[in-house]
């Protein structure tokens, strides 16, 4: 039996969100709520099968456990977000179709290749529209100037930890 | 050293490498991804013990991958990710703080060498080193941490950074619930965000409030006027979405506020384009404006428009909205039932259960048997799933409140049968405990009862499908129960022990054998022993030729019956032994069953004992074979039955071979047992009150076990629904109980003290057997054919004939006039709840305690219940916030908050009475609290000590104590929470 613990030790409007493609295989998991490892483990297995299951003709929240998971496919993507029973359904939605604007405009029409491969930027773009399960950037651009200024920040220091020097300096140390 | 250093750093695989080896494994490859991966894992734990900042971070990269996407524990590597946290550089800096917000949890040990890393960081000038400490406190914030960097948190909520703010601001609301003191350093430089100039702090805030609000909405009702201004003001639709669920929450508590808003809630409405700004503003109508119907009216024309708009989102959205809508307003509901019952077509099949739980809702008791009609005839063509959520909740919309719309329990109980006869019915459970608590509690349902009882069990059909034996169990046991209102008890013994019957569990078959037994005693007495009994009286009137007639037709019937021939022992076939059961002229049924029935008028007596034989050699017949069943209950029962069949018997043969004088003395002791089993089997059973085992006396001397934990851990999985009559219960109807208070067994009392104790004995022995086991029915050999003739346009037919008439019942609403009046419904447990209110969470309640506090202005006390050793800094705080000039309070005075909880007293109190006077009253309250709650803790725990005792003395069945269980499981947890307050003090 999974407690849901989240609800009563600690506020949160978004309990996590999962991003699950087509065969059920996880891109990306982000916890607000407390869960253990066994928990989310369980928690993706059974999310991924309600939602999966769906027709595409079905409204876009399934009731599950007490709470209700918001998802919206987007080609083999489904983005999921679990908000609590009696929340706003429908902004939910429009966080998602927000988080996928933002990473559309920061890949270049996104798809699921770039999330394998960028698994940790997903994480970082998704930092900048949600803190502590709340939406906090509300703008595709600014969200987009704060990205790149983080990247060039990481670009610098690699460039810095790259070069030569830098290695002979390692190597002789 | 060095060397391997270097080596690990220029061949490490990067996560862009091992993301790609795990995609060349990913189809069909030689060598299975596990082992790739175990290997992974390998390499990283060992590149993640190097020295070197690079290799070891992107072995933490490449760790977090494995964890959040695989399910790989990470938690050993906690330390090495505190390290990579402090390494100087952002890149890696940046990995540190991912792989921490995605595995650290309130157990991690190594968060409290973090503390001062965050401190570090916090204080950053680069805002996005800030940022990444704030998002991972926001996530792993514990309550150590919480307080510890409280005042770090407290200087960035007024940073001129608007970035590092508005996630300062965000994480307050981890920190609130962590660490609820906070509220007295933080709550007011919060509350200025709310007019900050900054719109990014101001949606932080409020979204910090909203989720305040929904946990505690009274407390803030003071700030309802900062609210107010960013409803005016606001542009931004996702601000605005939060602030209408903070009126939503509100409003209810304070009218004049309603009234405020109202109006630019209504102009949102109208103007916005944004659907989930739509659905907010009609959502915080509905739950928190209903009173004003101008806005009402407006909101349910928006539902209209949800309803017939084809996106299923906004429909499924549109039919939650009317849910809410229907216990006050179902003007609202009655608007839009067309669409409502269309939806229950759709595709969806949520919003095919949204519009349904819509329609149950409708139901009052003037239409229930006309929808019920149409939904039943609906529930046929659906799939399963649907056709079964259909099913229960008829039954549950039905069974509410003692059967509260119910009136005609005929009709209930004939529709209980049709349901039991849809292919798909899997909710035999629901209806099995229906019938049961229907013949307990309603007299007047009994005949009918027994007639659906007997149809299910004589069909040998239903005996193949397992869904449907718990009802049979019940058409058994109520069969047994009331056999005095059957027309034909030889026939539901034959139904009873049809060969078939090897198709039931033993436990139900138990119940069957147990009803036959039952049957055959009535039979028996009423049959042979009647006339000895003074029943004679009842003879004069009957003539002959009135009953032959009767007899005749009864033989027809036995006939008919031969079908059966081929199963049962074709040399036993019965007719009509049972002239006896009389049903007399003037068709007037004889109603108890301690009642002598009829009898067998003196020149049928022999034909009646011919029949009573053959009834007793099939019986015989029948349970030789089970008498050899592995199953005990089974073999217990049948050998019962033999051994009276075989006592009877003896004597039935004796008589008509020998003089009746001769067997004078034989017969009356074979009679008088028989009329004792009578007796016993006469007694009513009744309801059960829930609180029954707590009335039951401690018996002296008793003694328990001081720790009864091991029993919560036994039963601890056993759920009751405490409100609800358990059918476990009822065997508790026991004599030992002193349940005669209910009323229900004073009826009875007749029986002799011999046959009390006998029963007493008798109960105690079967009593576990005498209710669980009465599911089973069986049923007629009209098995309804699987539907699927019916095509989609019978659908489309079906559809309309439900709109129709759900506008005809729904409109007229003039009570129709009843033939008969409703017949009494017996309850029990009217007005007593044993459902103990759960606590509020203390976590909770300090949070609200402390924003109370703050918000009333007394938060210098703060200081004083830290005790002698506050941190000193933080009186320096302190200070500065109460020479702010930000007292709110004045701010508020602007809109009618004057009236609210009477703040202005309050405040002026606060500036003439000076701080020492409310400090003492705060810190007697403090203490009041302490003793309350150690009072509580106290009684809770006696409580459940009781429980359990009672338990013990009852010394019976699992049901009881699981019964019992409940409500102290809920103590226990309160119990926890008190002594965590305790604690926490």
């Amino acid at each position: 039996m999974l407690i849901h613990i989240g609800c009563w030790v600690c506020v949160v409007q978004i309990h996590f969100v999962i991003l699950i493609n087509r065969q059920g295989k996880v891109r990306l998991t982000k916890w607000y709520s407390p869960y253990t490892q066994k928990e989310r483990t369980k928690v993706i297995r059974e999310l991924s099968g309600l939602v999966l299951n769906r027709g595409p003709k079905l409204c876009n929240f399934v009731d599950w456990r007490g709470l209700k998971a918001v998802y919206r496919r987007y080609a083999s993507l489904y983005f999921c977000m679990c908000i609590d029973q009696d929340d706003n359904e429908l902004e939910v939605l429009e966080i998602i179709h927000h988080y996928v604007e933002v990473l559309d405009r920061y890949f270049g029409s996104v798809c699921e290749l770039d999330l394998i491969f960028n698994f940790h930027k997903a994480y970082y773009i998704l930092d900048e529209i949600l803190i502590a399960g709340e939406l906090q950037e509300s703008s595709k651009k600014t969200v987009a100037r704060l990205i790149a200024a983080q990247d060039s920040l990481v670009e610098a220091a690699k460039e810095q930890e790259s070069s030569i020097s830098n290695i002979i300096a390692q190597a002789t140390k | 050293m060095a060397n391997s250093s270097i080596m690990d750093t220029l061949f490490q695989r990067s996560l862009e490498d091992l993301i790609k080896g795990i995609r060349i494994h990913s189809p069909d490859a030689s060598t299975p991804i596990s082992a790739f991966l175990s290997k992974a894992m390998d390499e990283i734990r060992k590149e993640i013990k190097s020295t070197d900042p690079h290799t070891k971070s992107t072995a933490l990269l490449k760790l977090t991958y494995l964890s959040s996407l695989y399910g790989y524990d990470m938690s050993w590597a906690a330390f090495h990710a505190v390290e990579v946290i402090s390494y100087p550089r952002f890149s890696l800096k940046k990995i540190g703080y991912l792989s921490a917000s995605a595995s650290f949890n309130e157990d991690t040990e190594v968060l409290l060498l973090m503390t001062n890393q965050f401190r570090k960081d916090l204080s950053s000038p680069n805002d996005f080193e800030v940022s990444l400490a704030l998002q991972c406190l926001s996530v792993i914030g514990t309550t150590d941490l919480c307080r510890d960097l409280c005042n770090d948190l407290f200087t960035l909520l007024s940073s001129t950074r608007s970035y590092v703010k508005k996630k300062a601001i965000a994480v307050i609301l981890r920190v609130f619930s962590k660490y609820p003191d906070a509220v007295r350093v933080c709550f007011k430089r919060l509350v200025e965000n709310l007019e900050s100039s900054d719109p990014q702090a101001v949606c932080s805030a409020v979204g910090v409030f909203c989720e305040l609000t929904l946990q505690d909405p009274k407390t803030y009702l003071p700030l309802a006027p900062e609210f107010y201004r960013v409803l005016l003001d606001c542009r931004n639709n996702w601000v605005l979405i939060k602030v209408l669920k903070i009126f939503a929450k509100l409003a209810p508590l304070e009218p004049r506020l309603g009234r405020k808003i109202v109006e630019p809630i209504c102009e949102i409405m109208r103007r916005t384009m944004a659907k989930s700004l739509l659905f907010e503003c009609i959502r915080t109508v509905v739950n928190g404006l209903s009173d004003h119907e101008s806005a009402m009216k407006l909101a349910v024309s928006k539902v209209k428009e949800f309803l017939v708009d084809d996106d299923p989102n906004l429909k499924y959205l549109g039919l939650q909205a009317l849910s809410d809508l229907t216990s006050r307003h179902s003007w609202a509901v009655l608007e839009n039932q067309e669409a409502v019952v269309k939806s229950l077509s759709d595709v969806d099949p949520d919003i095919k259960l949204a519009s349904l739980r819509l329609l149950m809702a409708m139901v009052s008791d003037d239409n229930v048997a006309e929808i019920t009609k149409v939904l039943l005839n609906y529930a046929l063509k659906s799939d399963p799933q649907f056709c079964n959520e259909i099913l229960r909740s008829i039954l549950v919309t039905c069974s509410r409140n003692y059967y509260e719309i119910v009136f005609d329990f005929d009709w209930y109980v004939s529709l209980l049968g049709e349901m039991s006869r849809i292919p798909h019915c899997q909710v035999g459970e629901e209806i099995e405990s229906q019938l049961i608590d229907i013949g307990m509690r309603v007299k007047d349902a009994r005949p009918e009862l027994v007639n659906v009882g007997r149809d299910l069990l004589i069909d040998p059909a239903l005996l193949g499908n397992p869904f449907l034996h718990r009802i049979l169990s019940a058409a058994a046991w109520v069969s047994g129960e009331y056999v005095e209102f059957s027309r034909n008890p030889i026939e539901l013994i034959e139904a009873l022990l049809q060969p078939r019957t090897n198709l039931l569990p033993p436990s139900i078959r138990a119940v069957y054998i147990q009803s036959a037994f039952k049957i055959l005693v009535f039979f028996l007495q009423s049959n042979l022993w009647q006339q000895d009994e003074g029943a004679s009286s009842l003879i004069g009137d009957r003539t002959q030729g009135g009953s032959s007639p009767m007899i005749e037709a009864q033989l027809l019937e036995g006939n008919s019956l031969a079908t059966y021939g081929s199963m049962t022992n074709s040399g036993h076939r019965f007719c009509a032994g049972d002239s006896s059961r009389s049903v007399d002229e003037n068709g007037d049924e004889a109603v108890a069953r301690g009642q002598p029935v009829s009898l067998a008028v003196s020149g049928r007596e022999t034909s009646s004992q011919e029949s009573v034989v053959k009834l007793l050699n099939f019986i015989q017949t029948a349970m030789e074979s089970l008498s050899c069943s592995h199953e005990v209950e089974v073999q217990e029962r049948a050998r019962n039955v033999l051994g009276l069949v075989q006592l009877v018997k003896r004597y039935v043969l004796g008589c008509s071979v020998l003089h009746e004088e001769n067997s004078g003395k034989k017969e009356s002791e074979t009679s008088e047992i028989v009329k004792l089993i009578t007796d016993l089997c006469s007694e009513e059973l009744g309801p059960v009150s829930v609180s029954a085992q707590a009335r039951v006396p401690l018996p002296d001397g008793l003694t328990f076990q001081e720790d009864l934990s091991e029993l919560d851990t036994i039963y601890h999985d056993i759920q009751l629904q405490p409100s609800s009559f358990s059918l476990g219960m009822s065997r508790y109807g026991d004599k030992g109980f002193p349940l005669t208070s209910n009323g229900q067994f004073k009826e009875e009392s007749e029986s002799s003290t011999k046959s009390e104790s006998l029963l007493a004995e008798h109960r105690q022995r079967h009593g576990l057997y005498y209710l669980p086991s009465e599911k089973d029915g069986a049923a007629s050999a009209d098995y309804p054919p699987a539907s699927g003739e019916k095509v989609e346009g019978d659908r489309h037919d079906e559809m309309n004939d439900l709109v129709k008439l759900t506008e005809q019942s729904l409109t007229v609403k003039k009570k129709p006039h009843r033939a008969k009046p409703r017949p009494i419904v017996v309850k029990l447990d009217e007005g007593e709840n044993f459902i103990p209110t759960n606590k509020l969470e203390s976590q909770n309640d300090m949070l609200s305690g402390a924003v109370r506090d703050v918000l009333l202005g007394n938060e210098d006390v703060s200081i004083s219940s830290y005790g002698a050793d506050p941190p000193s800094k933080w009186k320096g705080k302190e200070k500065l916030i109460s020479d702010g000039p930000l007292d709110l309070r004045e701010n508020s005075v602007t809109v009618e908050s004057s009236d609210i909880g009477n703040p202005s007293s309050r405040r002026s109190k606060h500036k003439a009475h000076g701080k020492e006077r409310r400090q003492h009253g705060h810190g007697k309250n403090d203490e009041r609290r302490e003793e309350n709650s150690r009072k509580e803790k106290k009684k809770s725990s006696h409580h459940r000590h009781s429980r359990h005792k009672g338990d013990g003395k009852g010394g019976a069945s699992m049901a009881g104590k699981a019964a019992a269980d409940a409500p102290s499981d809920h103590r226990k947890i309160s119990t926890v929470h008190v002594r965590m307050q305790v604690r926490k003090k």
